[in-house]
Formats: structure tokens, C-alpha cells, sequence
């Protein structure tokens, strides 16, 4: 198995803890940062796709895609945590109750 | 300098996706120009997309490299009549939903905030039809997701927040799910240009693995059942020119997006169970949204669940588009879905906003006789569910007509036991409101006088849900333009 | 008898609950090992790709590929991504909360130390900015260096005058419309969207990318604070 092999894999198994975490805990902030972990594991996948280039240099368009990914992951948590700050005005949780009307 | 150069055909994807964007970065540097902007960009752009349709019609499908660099390093700018369609649609509605706004928001602080983040919607639905890039696409989601959740978020009632929250985890968690799909598909073809896939035809298990993956996502985001749980919330409790963007457009980016990917990448892989679940996935979407719908308490929860079951009808397009003998038809079916719900869907929005701004609430036990109150918008709301039920003239009845043909052709005809038995239900829960609306007080209740452009707006998008039943070939010469199919 | 009843209301959810998380654990275990023997039988790498930025990277105006990719190959896509930045910000500052809390004044010493290490902030970001042409960098790293030091100066409680306030909206966009700018006048002349003027291309990069440094660091500095920053309120303090 090579390196590039090995870091895409775990970035796989990154995407499903996240995922995990995303469905099963009523906290917001929680399920915000299981996001996160979830597109850490999609970046490190890209990552991995970017070294398989036979030569030194490694292939430019997914380190680009992981740039643009990144920042447009920071964009959705800010927005995440302002809602949640909202929540919690209105509230006074950050949690999901398990009987959301509808 | 030759203005034909600066505006000519080549340039207009660059247009009409720019002058949205310009107009953002204007209405945040300078608040007080956002509304105006907003007007003139509404006016501009349409008649960009105007042009445009009209340069498709006559010289089939536009394509523009971005940078002039080629297919596979650049990005594309792709325009057939697909494109141009859902672009009109886009254009028509967000007007409509221009104009309504400005007279619905006052100078209030949520009116400096709604315009900017209204223009990136709008921007980011433009990019979207117009974009022939995976990856691109990932980031006009993205813009289309964060913008369409800061609107929800931007009504003063405390379900909305936790509904744009739901909203928001459900867009970012199927806005992932696409593009690790994006990541396969580019790790097996080594490209990220649309054609350029279609034609190389990658490795299979990836294929099916990046089409699920990215399928998923793309469901989640369209609220089909099981997935549309967040709809009826977020929908239900925007501000009302936010719901009738909401219904009517956003959803069917995301929808748009996955028609493309079947037609193009992943079209010699589908195998007809695909088409069949999703066909199934469709019914319950159509029993099970009509059934809340009736059931619901308040107007606004009642159209939001009716969104949730014309989604069904128009996910219908896949199975009934995989048998060879009914595949135009099907997504011709499918395509006149998509447009008259939006206009009919907006209008019903609109005019439901325009019962809230005057009685204040939306509760439909508590509507008796609205319709002596606000004829003009009761009026936008009949014939809106005319094209809802699917009666002609409309365009949801040519829709229909569309769709049990594909499904007779076929032999499928377990399809038209839905499509016919969705519409005794749609007219069950359209009936309810209008029974209780259309019959005759004596009670002068209280209530604010709605701005004249409110109601207008709504009975304007009403009427071109019907016009799009009259003027049926015409509009279906547009969608096949290019060959998209 | 209270203690009881809730013990007997978690007895009844216990159980469900870790049903719930069992099966969630087992889909997404199963989901995950079909993700992962996916991407193990994935096709070895096809050089079609690199070979074209390879070919194309010196008429890009730049020498860094990656640079070359984001702002002038794939630029429309990180014309975008700004938006989105933008987007973000103007989201936020529409969620703010309503009442303003005030903020406590940290200690001199504090502020006189952060105020020592901004000088070195710009610098290294005015560096990164530079650099970007021939090495990892540009705008996105700049503009996130010049970020943490806007995040200094707002964990670090202070007040800006109402000139720096006033300017706020302006540097919010600047990015994305000195982008668009440029994007819109490539194509006078008959040049298609985007298309940089090839002896101008190095110039019209960096332009792009010192304007969206500007709005990179004020956007995510507005991102982290989560509402607009409090001005200076007269008479001044002394000192700090």
C-alpha cells in the first residue's frame, strides 16, 4: 500500500466519523464540528489524489480544490455558529430536542 | 472599442452571471444603492437571458471557455436550451420576487441584509445552469446553500432559526457527499470538465461509487423523500419573497444539477432499478407531502408540504424517462413540472405572504373569507392552483399530459395511477384553504392594507403559470435547443 | 419518587437511543468500508491533466502552479469562492445579537505587546502576498496571516476609530469587485472572460490578489467577531 494510498483511506474513515457524530449528537456545536471533521477527511482524500504523480511535483488542481474547499468550509461554519448564537438567544440551548414539532 | 465585442453572444454566461455579483459587492460597500441595484440587475439580467435564449435558438448550444484555456484546464460556460430554460425561469421568478420585496421590506435592519444576500442567490443560480465544471458546480452550491439559509434566517420568528439550522447541517452534509464525489470522479478521470467526462467514460466501480455519493447529496439538497424534512420548516417560516425563491428555485438547482450528471457522465451507467427507486422514493414524496399538506394548521406549512409532493412529480422525470420509446417526452414532462411549479409555487407564496402582512398570522381556521379582504391576491392563488391541480390551460396540466403520455407509451402504467391519483389530492388540500377563503362573512376584521406591487406580483406569476399551459410548443421548441437530451 | 420517575423515563429512551446509535454506526460503517474498497481498487493516475499545466504554466504570469491554477486557469472558480467569503460575512453580520455587550479593556501591557507584533503581521503577510508567484502563497494565506492579527486586536479589546469603522464596508468587498473588474474588462477588445492580456497577466494577478488580501483579512475578522466592531466613544484614554 503506498503513503498516498494509506492517507486516502483515512481520509475516508474521517468522512464517516463525522458523519457519525453528525447524526447522532443533539448538540449543535458538536454536529457543526463533525462537519468540519467530514471535510477534513474529503480535503485529506484530495490531498492523497494530488501525490499520485509519478514525478516530484505534485498535480496542482487538487491542492486548488482543497483551497477553495477550505475556504468555503470556514464560510459555512461561521455562518453555522452565528445561527447557533441565535439559538441559543432565543432558546437558551444549543441542543435539538428530539421532538422537533414537524 | 466595439460594443458587440464587449456584449456580443460569446459574453453573455459572463454577463449574466457577473451583474448579479457586481451588484452584491455594490449593496454591501454601499447599503442605501442595494435596492436599486437589486431593480436594475433584475431588469438587466433578463434581458441578458432574453438575448441569449434567442442565440441558442438559432445557433444550438453556447459554449465559453473561461480565460480562453482549453476544456480540460479551464472551466466551461456551457448554455443549451436546458440551460436558457431554467435561466428564464430563474429570471422570471427572481422579478417577481424583486419587485415584491421592495415593497416588503420597510427600512428595516433586515432590509440592508436581505438585498446583498438575495443578489448572491441569485448570482449563484445563474452560475449554476450556466456552469459545465463538477467542481464548479460544488462552489455555486455552496454560494446557492449559505445565501438561500441566511434569508430564512433573516424572518423575526423564533421557528426560524432552528429551521434555517436544519436547513444549513442537511445543505453542508449534502454539499460533502457531492463533492467527494467530485474527488472520484477526478481521481479515475483525471479531469474536472463535464463533456470531457461524458466522453472518457471512467473506471466502474468508482463511477457508481461517485454517482451515489454525489446523487445522495444532490437529493438531500431537492428535499425528496426521505430527505425533505427540512423543507416544510425553513420554507413555512422565511420571509415570504425568501419562501417563493425557496419553492420555486432553489430547489431546482440542486435538482438541475443531477439532471445533468445523468444526461451527461453517468448516462451509460444508470440501470433501471436506479430510475425505479428514485421512482418510488417520488410516490411517497407525492402521497406523503399531499397528506401533511392537508393536514396542516397553517397556510404557509400547507404550501411548503405541496412543494414537497410536486418535488415527487418532478423526480418522476428519471423513471419515466428510462424506457427509450418515452425519454423526450418524460423529460419534456419533467421540465414543464419544474417551470410551472415555480411560477405557480411563488405566486401561492407570495400571495401567502400577502394574507400574513395584512391579518398578521396564517392560520387557516382563521381565515374565513379572506378572499373579500384580498381579491387580487385570492385570485393569483386560484389560478396558481389551478396549475397546481393540474386543470387546463396550465402548464401543470400540460405537465401531466406530458407525463401519462411517457407513462402510457411505456406500458408503465402504475405511473398514472399516482399521477392522477396525486391530483385528487392536490385538489383536496387546495380546496380546503379555498372553501374556507372563498365563503362569506359578515365579520369586518381588521387588517393592514397590503402595497399594491405585493398583490400584483403574485397575480402576474399566476397568470404566467396558465400562459405556460397556452404557449406549450413554443416553450418546448426552447428546452430542446442544443440537443440536450 | 422524583428520582425515580426519571430514572424510569431514561430506563424507556436508553434503549432506543443505543439502537439508534448501533444501527447510524453500523450504516456508516458499511457505507465507509464500500467508500474505502472503492478508492483502493481506484485506476492508477492518467498524467492528462498535469501535462496541460505543465505546458501552459508560462504564459500563467506566475510560477507557482498552484497559483497558477487558482488565480488564473480555474480563476472563475476562486472568483466565486470570494463571493462566498463575502456572502459568509454579510450572513453573519445579519445574525448578530442584538444587544451589544461592552467589552472589557484588557490589561496596557497586553495591548502594548499586540500592538508591537502587528508591524511583523503585515510584513509577513505583505511577504506571503509577494511570494505567491513563485512559491506557496498568495492571497488566502496573506490575507489569513493579516486575519490573526485583526484577532489579536479584537481579543485584545481594542477600539477603533470611526474612520477604520466607516471603511469596513468598502474593504468588505473590494476582493470580489476589483475581481469582477478586471474579470469584465479582460473581455474589451473582443478578449473572452477572464482571459488576462498575456504581458499584463503577472500585474493583473497581483492586483487582484492584494485587493482580495484586504477583504480576505477584514472578512474573516468580521467572521470571528460575529458582529460589528465597537467604536472608540471620546474623550480618549491616555497612553496604550
Amino acid at each position: 500500500m503506498t503513503i498516498s494510498l494509506l492517507y486516502a483511506l483515512v481520509g475516508v474513515v474521517l468522512l464517516g466519523m463525522g458523519l457519525y457524530r453528525l447524526v447522532i449528537d443533539p448538540h449543535l456545536v458538536k454536529k457543526i464540528l463533525a462537519l468540519n471533521i467530514s471535510g477534513a477527511g474529503v480535503f485529506l482524500f484530495l490531498v492523497a489524489v494530488a501525490d499520485r504523480t509519478p514525478g516530484f511535483e505534485p498535480d496542482p488542481v487538487p491542492h486548488a480544490m482543497v483551497l477553495t474547499g477550505i475556504v468555503v468550509a470556514v464560510s459555512a461554519t461561521a455562518v453555522a455558529l452565528g445561527l447557533v448564537g441565535r439559538i441559543r438567544e432565543i432558546k437558551g440551548t444549543a441542543e435539538f430536542s428530539e421532538n422537533e414539532p414537524e | 472599442m466595439n460594443l458587440n465585442d464587449f456584449l456580443g453572444p460569446l459574453t453573455l454566461p459572463a454577463w449574466i452571471v457577473s451583474l448579479p455579483l457586481v451588484a452584491a459587492g455594490l449593496g454591501v460597500a454601499l447599503p442605501k444603492i442595494g435596492r436599486p441595484a437589486a431593480v436594475f440587475t433584475a431588469f438587466a439580467t433578463s434581458l441578458l437571458v432574453v438575448r441569449l435564449a434567442g442565440e441558442v435558438l438559432r445557433h444550438g448550444t453556447i459554449q465559453l471557455q473561461v480565460g480562453g484555456w482549453p476544456a480540460t484546464l479551464g472551466i466551461a460556460l456551457q448554455a443549451d436550451g436546458l440551460s436558457v430554460v431554467m435561466l428564464s425561469m430563474t429570471c422570471l421568478i427572481g422579478g417577481a420576487v424583486t419587485l415584491y420585496a421592495a415593497g416588503y421590506f420597510g427600512a428595516d435592519s433586515a432590509a440592508i441584509s436581505f438585498w446583498p444576500l438575495w443578489l448572491f442567490l441569485w448570482a449563484a443560480l445563474n452560475a449554476l445552469f450556466l456552469s459545465g465544471d463538477i467542481f464548479n458546480l460544488y462552489v455555486t452550491l455552496e454560494l446557492l446553500g449559505l445565501s438561500a439559509v441566511s434569508l430564512v434566517a433573516l424572518s423575526r420568528s423564533a421557528e426560524a432559526p432552528p429551521a434555517a439550522m436544519r436547513y444549513l447541517l442537511v445543505s453542508l452534509i449534502g454539499s460533502l457527499s457531492y463533492l467527494m464525489g467530485v474527488a472520484l470522479l477526478y481521481a479515475a478521470g483525471g479531469t474536472l470538465d463535464l463533456n470531457a467526462l461524458a466522453a472518457a467514460g471512467p473506471h466502474r466501480p468508482s463511477i457508481s461509487a461517485a454517482f451515489a455519493l454525489m446523487a445522495a447529496g444532490l437529493v438531500m439538497k431537492s428535499a425528496l423523500f426521505p430527505m425533505h424534512f427540512w423543507l416544510p420548516p425553513a420554507h413555512a417560516n422565511a420571509p415570504a419573497p425568501v419562501s417563493a425563491a425557496l419553492s420555486a428555485l432553489v430547489v431546482k438547482g440542486s435538482f438541475y444539477i443531477l439532471m445533468r450528471l445523468w444526461l451527461t457522465i453517468f448516462e451509460p451507467f444508470i440501470n433501471p432499478a436506479t430510475a425505479d427507486l428514485i421512482g418510488v422514493m417520488a410516490a411517497f414524496a407525492i402521497v406523503w407531502g399531499s397528506i401533511q399538506a392537508l393536514l396542516a394548521q397553517r397556510l404557509k406549512m400547507l404550501v411548503a408540504y405541496s412543494t414537497v409532493a410536486q418535488i415527487g412529480y418532478i423526480f418522476l422525470i428519471f423513471p419515466l424517462s428510462s424506457m427509450p420509446a418515452a425519454t423526450q417526452t418524460a423529460w419534456q414532462g419533467g421540465l414543464y413540472f419544474v417551470f410551472s411549479h415555480a411560477c405557480a409555487k411563488a405566486a401561492v407564496f407570495l400571495a401567502a405572504g400577502n394574507i400574513v402582512y395584512s391579518v398578521g398570522h396564517d392560520r387557516i381556521s382563521e381565515l374565513n373569507g379572506i378572499a373579500q379582504r384580498l381579491p387580487v391576491s385570492m385570485f393569483a392563488f386560484a389560478l396558481a392552483g389551478v396549475s397546481l391541480i393540474g386543470l387546463p390551460p396550465s402548464g401543470g396540466f400540460v405537465a401531466k399530459w406530458l407525463y401519462l403520455n411517457a407513462a402510457l407509451t411505456t406500458g408503465q402504467w402504475w405511473w398514472t395511477v399516482l399521477i392522477l391519483g396525486g391530483g385528487l389530492l392536490s385538489t383536496a388540500y387546495v380546496f380546503r384553504f379555498f372553501s374556507r377563503a372563498f365563503s362569506y362573512t359578515t365579520e369586518t376584521v381588521g387588517g393592514r392594507p397590503v402595497p399594491w406591487i405585493m398583490e400584483w406580483t403574485a397575480f402576474v406569476l399566476a397568470m404566467c403559470a396558465v400562459i405556460l399551459g397556452l404557449t406549450a410548443p413554443a416553450v418546448i421548441k426552447l428546452f430542446t435547443a442544443g440537443q440536450p437530451f | 419518587m422524583q428520582h425515580s420517575k426519571n430514572t424510569n423515563e431514561v430506563d424507556r429512551t436508553r434503549p432506543i437511543a443505543l439502537a439508534r446509535k448501533a444501527i447510524t454506526a453500523l450504516v456508516v460503517m458499511a457505507l465507509t468500508g464500500i467508500l474505502g474498497w472503492t478508492v483502493w481498487t481506484l485506476p492508477p493516475y492518467s498524467d492528462r491533466m498535469q501535462n496541460l499545466v505543465a505546458t501552459h504554466l508560462p504564459i500563467s504570469g506566475v510560477e507557482n502552479p498552484v497559483t497558477a491554477v487558482l488565480l488564473n486557469f480555474r480563476g472563475y472558480d476562486t472568483l466565486l469562492e470570494i463571493g462566498v467569503l463575502l456572502l459568509a460575512a454579510v450572513g453573519v453580520l445579519s445574525l448578530a445579537p442584538t444587544q451589544v455587550v461592552p467589552a472589557e479593556t484588557a490589561p496596557q501591557r497586553i495591548q502594548m505587546l499586540l500592538l508591537r507584533l502587528l508591524p511583523f503581521i503585515v510584513i509577513v503577510a505583505a511577504y506571503l502576498l509577494w511570494v505567491g508567484k513563485y512559491a506557496p502563497g498568495g492571497a488566502f494565506q496573506a490575507g489569513a496571516v493579516l486575519a490573526a492579527g485583526g484577532v489579536l486586536l479584537v481579543t485584545s479589546a481594542v477600539r477603533f476609530n470611526q474612520l477604520t469603522i466607516q471603511s469596513i464596508p468598502i474593504s468588505l468587498s473590494i476582493g470580489l469587485l476589483t475581481f469582477l473588474a478586471v474579470a469584465l474588462a479582460t473581455m474589451i477588445g473582443g478578449g473572452n472572460f477572464l482571459q488576462y492580456p498575456l504581458p499584463w497577466a503577472s500585474m493583473l494577478i497581483l492586483i487582484i490578489e492584494a485587493a482580495a488580501t484586504i477583504s480576505i483579512a477584514v472578512i474573516l475578522t468580521i467572521l470571528f467577531l460575529g458582529r460589528k466592531p465597537d467604536g472608540e466613544y471620546p474623550p480618549k484614554t491616555n497612553g496604550g
